[in-house]
């Protein structure tokens, strides 16, 4: 997948021992897995890791719900289905008119309470890990959406990047080529440190917009009248293709970002140039990331991109 | 005409007895329930269809990246038309204006709605509000492009101007307000019309269920009306209700809209469970499994749903997200009683798959899936990853197809019978419902993983090169199977039309009282009534033998049935 | 006629349960003031049939082993056709078209709602045509 950086240390290493915990503790004891592994083992499901501190404590939350739907989900499908095949209608003696058995009914009442109430305790400590701010983040960074684009305002720096899905400045594709299509885009670029936290304080110029960048797990409106903020820990160099989710007007499909995480020092270097050019409305990063390749960690990042 | 219960039969002797108007005249001026729920369902049915050609054209455009069929502005007009006609206008009306007007005071053993013409001026408000939401597409600007929530400030004057959006809200005044009339209908025809005997815990589920979506339709739909006043005014008449610029509050919107549109979800789901729960007894030769349990599930997830809403606005960062994490996850419970239940009518039964029966099962299954991935979304941290993706699309849709169209359908073929005194082809239905079946999952399995790929909704097109190409191609075929299953459903009425079979008072050993009656029903429904002894009483009457026992073995109900039906006894046809 | 009333009076309870939780937790107005609106709704219905379930013997439908007999009497008064529905509804119509269209839609909207009005009061004295 183009979005993954191409490290990932924490997704080797499988567990030893975990079927035996998996046998003890039952479909309740899956849901708690995540926490105690550390998610080391748990299937993707399509999903994206979380390429952020953040993201990832969501896709561990995501995954282990998963795999509780998928027990809860194949417990009641057989039962379905078995009463379906197994009481097909065979003769036309009258079935027995049983209504009411209160301490089955009691059961399924008790348990799925059971199950809601642990997801609801896991729910609470993720959301809370995800929506932390750091007190001292590395770099502020304000993100303007607006019909349709985004410009980030790197506060105190005087450093700005500004594009507009409708005159995107430099069209550079996935591939880190010209892009025909402006479909194929990936509009103004979000440059930031990995590894270092990075403040986001998102608003709106106009019309709500979605602020969403996949392979971080993450989104959040950017709602006019209100300012919000969150924090990013990238956890390794990379381009993260993003785009406006929440329907915004005529180009709303067209209203792409992306994100480049910077080692820090060349995101430092990066910062300098961008102050020393004189105009706000800016180079591509994604091309300053391709053209430093030799030897450093960018060029990892190359190949992810 | 005051209607005498003591001789109702002396009073319709004749069936010539009721000469009211006919052909165009009668679908004007009628005030008979069944005719007002007809007309309602026929509207229903072709706004149906509108919508879903709609959705096939929407999805022939996203068969590819970079197509090029539809602009973008032609898109957003579609899909938010779709989306709009398909839950204000299709599958709530379907259900409480149409198949619970029809069938409600069947069920209760009532000779008409309460207000018969206020049901009938339901109707009216209801066809206007959809011809003017179809309007739309005939304005200078096209249709209203804001999707089916037209959130503020997107709304405004400013950024959506044109007739077509003051179209969309106008129908939603008109609708709304048919809606509010609908409601007080149902709640006062179920508390004041009830047949003797009928005692609140003998109504059938659907009723019982009709009862809670008229309560949450009087709840939310008030809340809807004011917003769109609001937001109307804001674009016409200069107020700053949800503009930042007048010291307005864009949010503001969003809890007025979805302090209606969470209960709206329930509004349209809860008449198709109750449709399947009256269904599945029937075929499995069972009472209802937890008969009680079902009423308390009913109005538990009814109360849950009104304290739900900001589940929609998790991501706005400004609502509490625990509150509304918790009271959603709740919901599952009442819902999983629903799901054991049904499974616990099946169980030890002997089921006979008909196709109503056929489609309730796909509804079990479509909305286990939607249900389950309904809790996942009801986690902040989850819905973060998959707000406003097509993991919410593929959602929506298994809850939405699996009730409206699922259920709906069953619930449609089940009652033709009583509607048209004619039975549906078999083979037929059951050919719609096998192709329908295997394009839904075609159709929205490959959403799932769309969304969690990171594929937004509402886009119009789409980057190649992201591994959505082939994906959203499945779908596509998906969809369009379950266009052409829906031929099959034409061609079967075209055939019952054609070549009616007459279908007799109670074709499907049915349990409750709209099948002791003729079909279709008489002028004010019912020549005699069978005594009520229990849920079931055509049941009771036709199997004095098979009366419902619970887990210990006792009888319930204490009164011997089937020596004391109205003055004549015996069923009729 | 109990069940109803408490069926109502539960709405109100819970929803009351539900507001006052929600306001201490959240201090939001918008959401709360909405609560309290529900609380109402059942309320206010709840407690005037609470009032006449104290006060009137059980009504055949409340009774489990009623007869069929026993629900005889007159039922309610029920209209037969009318075609006022339908003029009310287009006039309503033509007045909401006011509001995107222009004001002089106003004129046969009014007409009609008023014609309609009038005309329905007419027929529920007369008994309407049956
Ligand atoms: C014939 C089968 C159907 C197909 C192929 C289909 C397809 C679609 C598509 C392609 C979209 C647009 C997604 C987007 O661009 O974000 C959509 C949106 C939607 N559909 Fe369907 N749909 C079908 C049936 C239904 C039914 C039965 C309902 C409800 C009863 C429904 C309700 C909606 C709603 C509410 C939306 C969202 C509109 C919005 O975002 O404003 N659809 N559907
Ligand atoms: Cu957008
Ligand atoms: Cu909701």
């Amino acid at each position: 997948m183009t979005d993954k950086p191409t490290g990932k240390p924490a997704d080797q290493a499988p567990h030893k021992g975990s079927s035996l915990l998996r046998r003890y503790l039952g479909p309740l004891g899956i849901l708690a897995l995540p926490l105690m592994l550390g998610g080391c083992t748990l299937p993707s499901f399509y999903g994206f890791r979380g390429a952020t501190k953040q993201g990832h404590d969501s896709f561990l939350l995501f995954s282990g719900t998963v795999i509780a739907a998928i027990v809860v989900g194949t417990i009641v499908v057989l039962l379905i289905l078995w009463a379906v095949l197994r009481y097909r209608r065979r003769s036309d003696e009258m079935p027995k008119q049983f209504q009411y058995h209160i301490p089955l009914e009691i059961t399924y009442t008790v348990i799925p309470i059971l199950i809601v109430l642990a997801l609801f305790g896991f729910t609470v400590v993720t959301e809370n890990a995800v929506d932390a701010v750091s007190p001292h983040p590395a770099v502020a960074v304000k993100v303007t959406a607006f019909q349709w684009g985004w410009r980030f305002d790197y506060s105190g720096q005087h450093v700005s990047v500004l594009g507009e899905t409708t005159q995107d400045p430099d069209p550079v594709g996935l591939n880190g080529r010209p892009c025909a299509p402006a479909v194929d885009c990936l509009g103004p670029g979000l440059v930031m440190p990995a590894g270092e936290t990075t403040r986001i304080t998102l608003v709106s110029a106009d019309v709500v917009h979605g602020f969403y960048v996949p392979a971080f797990n993450f989104s959040r409106y950017a709602l006019p009248g209100v300012t919000n903020v969150f924090d990013f820990t990238v956890k390794h160099p990379g381009i993260y293709r993003a785009q406006c989710t929440q329907f915004c007007g005529l180009y709303h499909a067209l209203m792409f970002f992306h994100v480049v995480a910077l080692p820090p020092a060349q995101f430092r270097a990066w910062l300098r140039s961008e102050q020393a050019s004189s105009q706000p409305a800016a180079s591509h990063p994604a091309a300053s990331v391709a053209s430093s390749r030799q030897g450093s960690p960018a060029a990892s990042v190359k190949a992810a991109a | 005409m005051t209607l005498l219960a003591e001789h109702p039969a002396v009073l319709h002797g004749h069936p010539e007895h009721h000469e009211g108007p006919t052909g165009v005249l009668k679908w004007l001026t009628s005030t008979d329930h069944k005719v007002i729920g007809l007309s309602y369902m026929i509207t229903s049915l072709v706004i149906f269809f509108i919508a879903g050609g709609m959705a096939i054209l929407l999805r022939v455009q996203l068969a590819s990246p970079h197509s090029s069929l539809l602009s973008l502005q032609q898109y957003n007009e579609l899909f938010t038309m779709h989306g709009s006609l398909m839950l204000y206008l299709f599958a709530g009306p379907f259900a409480f204006g149409g198949l619970a007007n029809y069938i409600i005071p069947l069920q209760v053993g009532a000779p008409d709605m309460a207000f018969p013409r206020l049901n009938a001026l339901s109707y009216w408000l209801y066809l206007t509000g959809s011809i003017t939401m179809l309007m739309g597409f005939f304005t200078a600007g096209g249709a209203a492009a804001f999707a089916w929530v037209a959130y503020a400030p997107l709304s405004s004057a400013i950024h959506s101007p044109g007739a077509g959006a003051d179209l969309w809200i106008v129908s939603l005044l008109l609708t709304g307000f048919s809606a509010v009339f609908t409601g007080v209908n149902l709640v006062t025809t179920i508390f004041y019309l009830r047949a003797p005997g009928m005692t609140m815990f003998r109504l059938p589920i659907f009723t019982w269920n009709m009862l809670v979506t008229a309560i949450l339709i009087l709840i939310a739909f008030p809340v809807l009306t004011a917003a769109m006043v609001f937001l109307f005014a804001d674009r016409h008449f200069g107020t700053h209700i949800f503009s930042v610029k007048g010291g307005g509050v864009p949010v503001l919107y969003q809890h007025l809209f979805w302090f209606f549109g969470h209960p709206e979800v329930y509004i349209l789901a809860l008449p198709y469970f109750g449709m399947v729960t009256d269904i599945i007894p029937v075929f499995s030769r069972k009472p209802l499994f937890g008969y009680k349990g079902m009423v308390f599930a009913t109005m538990s997830i009814a109360a849950l749903s009104t304290g739900v809403w900001a589940h929609h606005m998790f991501t706005t960062g400004v609502v509490l997200l625990p509150f509304f994490s918790l009271m959603s996850l709740l919901i599952a419970v009442p819902t999983g009683i629903k799901f054991f239940n049904w499974i616990g009518t099946m169980w030890r039964g002997q089921i006979r798959f008909d196709t109503p029966m056929l489609f309730c099962v796909g509804f079990l299954l479509a909305f286990l899936m939607g249900g389950l991935t309904g809790v996942m979304l009801a986690s902040p941290p989850i819905d973060f990853l998959t707000h406003d993706t097509y993991f919410v699309v593929a959602h929506f849709h298994q809850v939405l197809f699996g009730t409206a169209v699922f259920a709906g359908f069953a619930g449609f073929y089940f009652w033709f019978p009583k509607m048209f005194g004619r039975k549906l082809n078999e083979p037929l239905g059951k050919i719609h419902f096998w192709l329908m079946f295997i394009g839904f999952w075609v159709t929205y399995l490959p959403m799932y993983v769309l969304g969690l790929k990171g594929m937004p909704r509402r886009v119009a097109t789409y980057p190649s090169g992201l591994g959505w190409h082939l994906l959203n191609q499945v779908a596509s075929l998906g969809s369009y199977l379950i266009a052409i299953s829906f031929l099959f459903f034409l061609w079967n009425i075209w055939t019952s039309w054609r070549h009616p079979v007459a279908a007799g008072a109670n074709p499907w050993d049915a349990h409750t009282l709209e099948w002791f009656t003729s079909s279709p029903p008489p002028h004010h429904n019912y020549l005699k009534l069978p005594p009520v002894r229990s849920e079931r009483p055509t049941w009771d009457y036709f199997h004095p033998d098979a009366r419902t026992i619970s887990h210990n073995g006792r009888r319930n109900g204490h009164v011997k049935v089937g020596a004391e039906v109205g003055s004549t006894g015996g069923s009729d046809q | 006629m109990k069940i109803e009333a408490s069926f109502l009076l539960g709405v109100a309870a819970f929803f009351g349960v539900v507001a006052v939780g929600y306001w201490f937790w959240s201090y939001e107005p918008a959401g709360t003031a909405m609560l309290v609106g529900t609380v109402l709704l059942g309320f206010v219905p709840g407690s005037y049939y609470y009032w006449w379930s104290r006060r009137m013997k059980p009504r055949p439908e409340d009774l489990p082993d009623a007869t069929v007999e026993q629900g005889s009497g007159a039922i309610g008064t029920f209209p037969g056709s009318s075609i006022w529905p339908f003029v009310l509804g287009m006039g309503l119509f033509l007045i909401v078209l006011a509001l995107v269209f222009g004001a002089w839609l106003l004129a046969p909207g009014g007409a009609l709602v008023v014609s309609a009005l009038v005309g329905v009061t007419a027929e529920s004295r007369r008994g309407g045509t049956v």
